[in-house]
């Protein structure tokens, strides 16, 4: 696969995407990051950091599985499920869901599912490391770390050194790995 | 895994799987909204053949809190009074539309000959004297909750072994996951094949007793006969009840368990019924999240052969 972001790259792009969180909001005080299992977990974590070093407000992290809110769950093999762990009430709150890849939509599509069963925030926003194009459904995201203009059956993966041991942004096709 | 049958086939890894999902759906019954759409479109049919409140309410529940639809079917109700066989009353329900079925008769083997005429993914609901898986997964989950494993405990099963389908499934579920497992009962309540199963066995509970981290008291069941296999009541309590004498001869971090519905004073003291150490409210609590694990991952397989 090809690296099209190095570590560097990965880091500043969440670095900038801590900015605009605290530029858009005045601040984080009623900011809560949610990631979304896998990859999306670790990167809201990594932004919750760059808040804290950038204006001392540590800002809530949760963590949500969307396993049981696929609407494709007999397309793929059996889904395992992650933790969900909101830590915090949600009402009157922003929540700000992360990713790391936003491809069709239907993750976040089932992801909103998800958040309207666990509590109703004031505002949902989208934060994603990619956005590689080819949307079926009419989601955007707030807060994009670089745009990928991608074939559909390209495969886009997000490593970071938490989970993966190495940082960055390949992409290849569907039989590499 | 296409049905949920007996737990002498399940592997390990199998068994582990369905209790971390249970894990999650105890968080999802938690929570405000204990619902999720995971099972949305799919119809889960209940057929009990033999009388049941909380097995039954609680697959209803798992069902429900899935998202599924529930078909319900009890013969008292039914045109098996009518003299519908028990093939034409599966065969129905299926052209009817239903998706998974969960089975409870009280022929041994029944689910099994279910699972032969239809499609769909069956759950033995508790066959006669034979199965009653979700039981043991249940039960296993209350144990790994409360200890975090069950690799190296020692759980005593006491009670009618003969006659119960919960001896049965939790020997296998137990000892797959590392627990050693001894059946305490008098002679004439042990199966003649005892030998050939997984555990040790022993006719005194008092000489078993101090080593043990789990004594699961079975519930004497009169409608299977178990009253007529001893003598007489107060002569059971006196060699394998729990009393509140043999309790306080347990280590001090044993735990008792019962199946429900317990006979109180026959085979489970009430003061340890209701004892800080009693698990049994625990494993009541357990049974929805397991039949929500095992419909999920049957479930999840009939969505896999609809083509969408």
């Amino acid at each position: 696969m090809a690296q099209v972001m190095s570590a560097e790259d990965l880091s500043r792009a969440i670095r900038r995407i801590a900015h605009e969180i605290l530029e858009r909001h005045r601040g984080a005080d009623h900011v809560v990051l949610v990631g979304i299992h896998s990859r999306g977990v670790p990167l809201a974590e990594e932004i919750a950091d760059a808040i804290d070093l950038f204006e001392r407000v540590k800002v809530p992290v949760g963590e949500l599985d969307i396993g049981l809110y696929r609407d494709d769950l007999g397309l793929r093999p059996t889904t395992r499920l992650s933790r969900t762990l909101i830590p915090v009430d949600l009402t009157s709150e922003t929540v700000i869901l992360v990713d790391d890849v936003l491809f069709t939509g239907r993750t976040i599509r089932s992801a909103l599912d998800a958040l309207a069963d666990l509590g109703r925030p004031e505002k949902v926003e989208l934060a994603v490391m990619v956005d590689r194009g080819h949307r079926e459904l009419p989601i955007r995201a707030d807060y994009v770390g670089k745009n990928i203009p991608t074939a559909s059956e390209e495969r886009v993966a997000v490593r970071l050194q938490s989970v993966d041991g190495t940082s960055g942004v390949w992409i290849g096709s569907e039989d590499e790995s | 895994m296409r049905h949920l049958l007996t737990t002498e086939s399940l592997t390990r890894a199998e068994i582990e799987e369905l209790l971390d999902l249970a894990d999650e759906f105890t968080d999802v019954l938690g929570r405000e909204i204990p619902k999720v759409p995971a099972l949305r479109g799919l119809t889960v049919g209940t057929l009990f053949f033999e009388p049941s409140t909380r097995t039954r309410l609680s697959f209803e529940r798992a069902a429900k809190a899935l998202s599924a639809d529930v078909m319900s079917f009890s013969p008292s109700t039914s045109s098996l009074s009518k003299g519908e066989s028990l093939k034409d009353t599966v065969l129905t329900l299926q052209a009817m539309g239903c998706d998974l079925m969960v089975v409870r008769h009280k022929a041994t083997g029944a689910p099994w000959r279910v699972a032969e005429w239809t499609d769909c993914p069956v759950v033995n609901g508790g066959d006669g004297a034979h199965q009653h898986p979700t039981q043991a997964l249940l039960d296993s989950l209350t144990v790994r909750r409360h200890f975090g494993k069950l690799d190296g405990l020692h759980i005593a099963i006491v009670g009618d072994i003969r006659h119960s389908r919960v001896a049965r499934s939790d020997l296998f579920a137990m000892s797959t996951l590392g627990a050693r497992v001894t059946m305490v009962a008098p002679p004439t309540l042990l199966p003649l094949d005892i030998d050939d199963w997984p555990c040790d066995v022993s006719f005194e509970l008092d000489d078993v007793l101090g080593g043990m981290d789990v004594v699961y008291l079975l519930r004497i069941q009169a409608e299977r006969g178990g009253a007529t296999v001893f003598p007489s009541l107060p002569e059971y309590v006196q060699r394998f009840g729990m009393t509140r004498a043999r309790f306080d001869r347990l280590s001090p971090e044993a735990v008792v368990m019962h199946p429900g519905p317990m006979n109180r004073g026959v085979e489970i003291a009430p003061e340890v019924a209701d004892h800080p150490r009693s698990l049994v409210l625990d494993q009541v609590r357990a049974g929805v999240a397991v039949r929500m694990a095992v419909l999920f991952r049957l479930g999840q397989a009939v969505r896999t052969e609809v083509p969408s």
